[in-house]
């Protein structure tokens, strides 16, 4: 596994390349181009605007205003984590013929899965900042020192998921399907539409076995209220459980490898 | 002895076959049942290598022939690292390169000179090496303006010229190609030919999978024959070619027996007119067997060009006759009349034909190119109203080392005076 790793470290310039290939390809074609990535978050920001402010007003907690910001702040690394796992299932059997034609290490595909979903999320953060910003309120708190944990915690719990997910799902092809209702749920069962004071109390021993639940509501305290946010234990524990998760997937991972090449 | 470059020690290769349980199974009932662990074993093994041992020296060129599915590309994944050995050992020295498939991992949207960066870097290469490359690389595939063009805008042919430039410039030690040659016109191909060849001279070892077997004659200095996932045989090109064409013409020889064997089994006609499948006639005399035989008296169905062959036939009649006709007839694959003859042709005149006879009918030389024929055989009439007539029921295959082209091969010879300086295996053949 070590060795396994030394290896990687030897493809991070691949690792950059094909992050940057993902990018460029993606919106290649369309008129807009890499700006949809801008564009994308902007326009969710919008609909949820519209949504909370003239279908259904009534619906927003109150004392957080803007409504739309608030979720936008936990909407934003939840769509990062769950795109990432969603596109994990297809990482490595959707480049069948690169796994059997060329050597090269087959965790570079996942990884490439999570870190372009890392660097569209930075992006939206561009987005979300420029809207803070423009609704007068203050961004660039002294919390937003504590922006880089919150993303490293949740880069590792999305990497170590998405190489669990992407190799599991070479031999059990339906997981894709069964994760894309399981991230619905754990979507509603994550503070991100409401916070996580009006959740009722009996629910909330169980919202914190969640992590999503720690870490949206890292982010909403760190871009969301600013000023207020103390890294308790709380955000200690689900990183170290991140680290943990990274061992298992990683090492489940490195023991399914050799049967990519036939199975895919 | 010097280093090696490649060492292959009793390795085995099982690949797993996974039953229908498998297939509709799938996760829930794996999660039912309680046996994920079960479901990932497999149902049933396909041994793809079974105990091949071999070792290279660096610097040699290597062919590796064999029919299709006797393990020739799951042996080269192996080398190129691509899956993992089931038992046994293997090991490679240097910087591999593979050329398994061209352009595997090219995507489709973006331009080729980003295709050229992430290809390389697959293939082991720093950023700053691709670009020290990369104008090599444009070069060598041929590409031009389109290299700033998406990828999926190329020819199939562009396509493949990129993906082999990049595979070749990563400058392995050990190049592992499957039959990739074939992918190019004429000027790439010899591009591809001159480029081994100077990777052969800077000391590179070369393992080249491919069914072109004059391409492993007259480039490898060494071939493996794989036969069922076992060596049948190592060493000297022309040596283990020849052992393999002759195992080849022999199955060949089994199988169009079998052919043979089947066919002129239609039903005896009484009426002439009525056409059974491929033989018809009165059947006043009958072609009861037919045969054809190399000039020992072997039975045979695979003749090399040039041999002499004897078409016999047992003709047979219940009453004696004086009006009848042999003839015999050679057709191309596709139908076209390469010869044809019959006795009263050739200005013989029938006096009688009683009981059971043999005709035999000698080709002294069967100077045909290569390729299969089949053989028309009949007793007539001498009006031409058929008694048996066999319709391309018999099939043989003439086998060449020359491929020239057509059907009939005339005796040749070429000569060169002046300033004209050639020479050639084939050249002196006959008589110069």
């Amino acid at each position: 596994m070590l060795a396994s790793l030394k290896q990687l470290l030897r493809y991070r310039a691949l690792v950059g390349s094909l992050v940057a290939r993902e990018l460029k390809a993606r919106y290649r074609g369309s008129v807009l181009g890499f700006l949809w990535t801008f564009v994308n978050p902007l326009l969710l920001l919008l609909v949820y605007t519209f949504v909370f402010s003239v279908v259904m007003p009534g619906a927003r907690a109150p004392g957080l205003e803007p409504y739309s910001l608030f979720l936008f702040c936990g909407i934003l690394p939840w769509t990062w984590f769950s795109s990432s796992l969603l596109e994990s299932c297809t990482a490595l059997t959707g480049s069948g013929s690169l796994l059997r034609k060329v050597m090269f290490p087959a965790e570079i595909l996942p990884l490439v899965t999570v870190l372009t979903g890392l660097v569209n999320f930075c992006l939206g953060l561009v987005i979300l900042a420029a809207f803070t910003v423009y609704s007068g309120l203050p961004f660039f708190t002294a919390d937003l020192v504590w922006l880089p944990v919150i993303v490293l915690v949740q880069l590792a719990w999305t990497l170590g998921l998405a190489l669990l997910l992407s190799a599991l799902s070479v031999h059990f092809r339906d997981i894709r399907d069964l994760l894309g209702n399981l991230m619905t749920l754990w979507f509603f069962a994550t503070p991100i539409v409401y916070p996580y004071t009006q959740a009722p109390e009996r629910f909330r021993p169980l919202l914190d076995l969640n992590p999503f639940t720690h870490i949206a509501g890292a982010y909403q305290d760190v871009l969301f209220v600013g000023g207020r946010y103390s890294p308790g234990s709380r955000l200690a524990l689900v990183g170290v459980v991140a680290v943990l998760v990274l061992a298992v997937g990683y090492g489940v991972f490195d023991r399914l490898r050799d049967t990519f090449a036939e199975e895919v | 002895m010097s280093v090696l470059a490649i060492d292959v020690r009793d390795v085995h290769k099982v690949y797993r076959r996974y039953g229908r349980r498998k297939n509709f199974g799938t996760l829930k009932s794996a999660l039912l049942g309680g046996r994920v662990a079960a479901d990932l074993r497999p149902d049933a093994t396909f041994e793809a290598l079974s105990g091949v041992s071999f070792q290279v020296e660096a610097g040699r060129t290597v062919g590796i022939i064999g029919r299709n599915g006797s393990g020739k590309s799951t042996l080269l994944k192996l080398l190129a690292g691509i899956g993992r050995t089931t038992s046994g050992s293997l090991d490679v020295t240097g910087r591999v390169s593979a050329l398994i498939e061209l352009g595997a991992g090219f995507h489709p949207e973006i331009s080729g000179r980003e295709n050229i960066y992430i290809n390389g870097m697959m293939m082991g290469l720093s950023k700053r090496q691709v670009a020290e490359r990369f104008d090599a690389i444009v070069a060598f595939a041929g590409i031009g303006d389109f290299i700033e063009a998406p990828v999926k805008t190329y020819s199939s042919g562009m396509y493949m010229r990129l993906g082999f430039s990049v595979a070749i410039h990563v400058d392995p030690d050990v190049l592992l190609v499957d039959e990739v040659l074939a992918v190019g016109d004429e000027a790439f191909t010899h591009k591809c030919l001159d480029r081994f060849a100077e990777l052969r001279r800077k000391g590179k070892t070369i393992v080249l999978v491919t069914h072109t077997l004059d391409l492993v004659t007259r480039l490898c200095d060494e071939v493996l024959w794989l036969d069922g996932g076992t060596l049948r045989a190592q060493g000297d090109p022309k040596r283990v070619v020849d052992a393999y064409l002759l195992d080849v013409a022999a199955a060949e020889d089994r199988a169009a027996g079998a052919a043979a064997r089947l066919a002129p089994s239609a039903e005896p006609a009484q009426d002439m007119t009525k056409v059974a499948e491929g033989r018809w006639g009165s059947r006043e005399a009958e072609v009861t067997h037919v045969e054809l035989r190399h000039a020992d008296g072997r039975a045979g169905h695979v003749f090399q060009s040039g041999e002499t062959v004897d078409v016999v036939m047992t003709v047979q009649t219940p009453r004696p006759l004086t009006d009848f006709v042999f003839g015999v007839a050679v057709y191309s694959a596709d139908g076209v009349c390469c010869y044809g003859t019959n006795t009263h042709i050739e200005g013989a005149t029938p006096q009688e034909l009683t009981g059971v006879g043999e005709v035999i009918f000698r080709f002294d030389a069967l100077d045909l190119v290569e390729g299969t024929y089949r053989l028309d055989v009949a007793v007539h009439r001498a009006d031409g109203v058929p008694y048996d007539y066999h319709r391309l029921l018999y099939a043989f295959r003439v086998a060449s080392p020359l491929k020239d082209v057509g059907f009939f091969r005339p005796k040749h010879a070429w000569s060169f005076s002046g300033g004209i300086r050639i020479v050639g295996p084939g050249l002196n053949r006959d008589g110069k």
